[in-house]
């Protein structure tokens, strides 16, 4: 999956890592973004009420 | 034998075909596997602090603007609650309901930090004020009003976004909490704690767990207990001591926080 994904990159070896590094970046950025703040919302119990 | 490998016309063994599969299926457990630990430290950790700063900016703002709107500088150091009666005020203001989700007071807690100040709002909404980026202590609405004899209770989170009573496990009796108003500070002290399950709804009773008449006024917090989890509450119990109008002076316990930058 991965040496797949570096073979599509683009370019000499340098630039690869530099567009790896900025696609890990992006995809955390996402993650941080929208799917964590889903994630919590929907599904980890944080309850700090008293009530039904 | 021979198996075309993904339809390109590159040509495998079998048993080169089965190791890239397994390969590729241990690559994506070790991604789920990170992206799990990568949620839980953005959860407990990163979004915790990133949602703490804004919280604490945005109350230390709303307590600074009362003060220079009301230009109430001086600070005093004079025993509050003795009785220095040109400072205090035994029957403080009652503060009529405000609208859902909207901000009325900040809590300044000074074990929790001398410039430990956090937002109240009106609810116990979850989205609209417990995780929220300004606000992250909610009023019950079926409680007591604040300043009306009888229970003034307030919830929030003990971990994650924010973490408003992260540290209400360090309260020592006595310890005063200050419920600051535009009008000036309501002072209570710190009175007792205790662990109940999430059903106890008596805790929010003008009595905390009594049907007696209310003679007195109470500030109650509840949080979850223990951290991480949704098991239990954390209940603690403060009495109503005075009053300072904001005009009287600033109690020297909170001038790290109206007078902070």
């Amino acid at each position: 999956m991965y040496s797949a994904l570096w073979r599509v990159l683009p370019g000499p070896r340098w630039l690869k890592i530099i567009e790896a590094v900025g696609l890990g970046i992006v995809v955390l950025s996402v993650c941080a973004e929208w799917v964590f703040p889903w994630i919590a919302e929907n599904f980890v119990q944080s309850e700090s009420t008293v009530g039904q | 034998m021979f198996v075309d490998w993904r339809g390109i016309g590159i040509l495998v063994t079998t048993r080169e075909f089965v190791d890239r599969a397994i390969g590729v299926a241990g690559e994506m457990l070790v991604t789920a596997g990170a992206f799990v630990l990568l949620f839980l430290g953005w959860h407990v950790w990163f979004n915790d602090l990133v949602q703490g700063a804004a919280q604490d900016k945005a109350s230390a703002s709303l307590s600074q603007q009362w003060q220079i709107a009301t230009r109430g500088q001086i600070e005093f150091d004079r025993a509050i609650g003795s009785s220095d009666g040109a400072f205090v005020r035994p029957t403080p203001p009652v503060i009529p309901r405000v609208s859902d989700a909207e901000a009325f007071a900040n809590l300044i807690i000074p074990r929790f930090g001398e410039r430990y100040v956090r937002t109240i709002a009106e609810t116990v909404d979850i989205a609209t004020v417990l995780n929220n980026t300004a606000t992250s202590v909610g009023h019950y609405p079926s409680s007591n009003l604040l300043g009306d004899i009888g229970n003034f209770a307030i919830a929030g989170h003990r971990t994650t976004y924010g973490a408003a009573f992260g540290w209400v496990d360090n309260l020592r009796v006595g310890d005063r909490i200050y419920v600051e108003t535009e009008g000036g500070w309501y002072i209570y002290r710190f009175r007792n704690l205790e662990f109940v399950y999430p059903s106890e709804v008596a805790v929010l009773n003008p009595v905390p767990q009594s049907t007696v008449e209310a003679q007195e006024r109470i500030l109650t917090i509840t949080t979850c207990h223990p951290k991480l989890s949704a098991a239990e509450r954390f209940i603690a119990y403060s009495v109503f001591e005075s009053f300072v109008p904001r005009e009287n002076g600033t109690p020297i316990e909170v001038s790290a926080v109206v007078g902070r930058d």
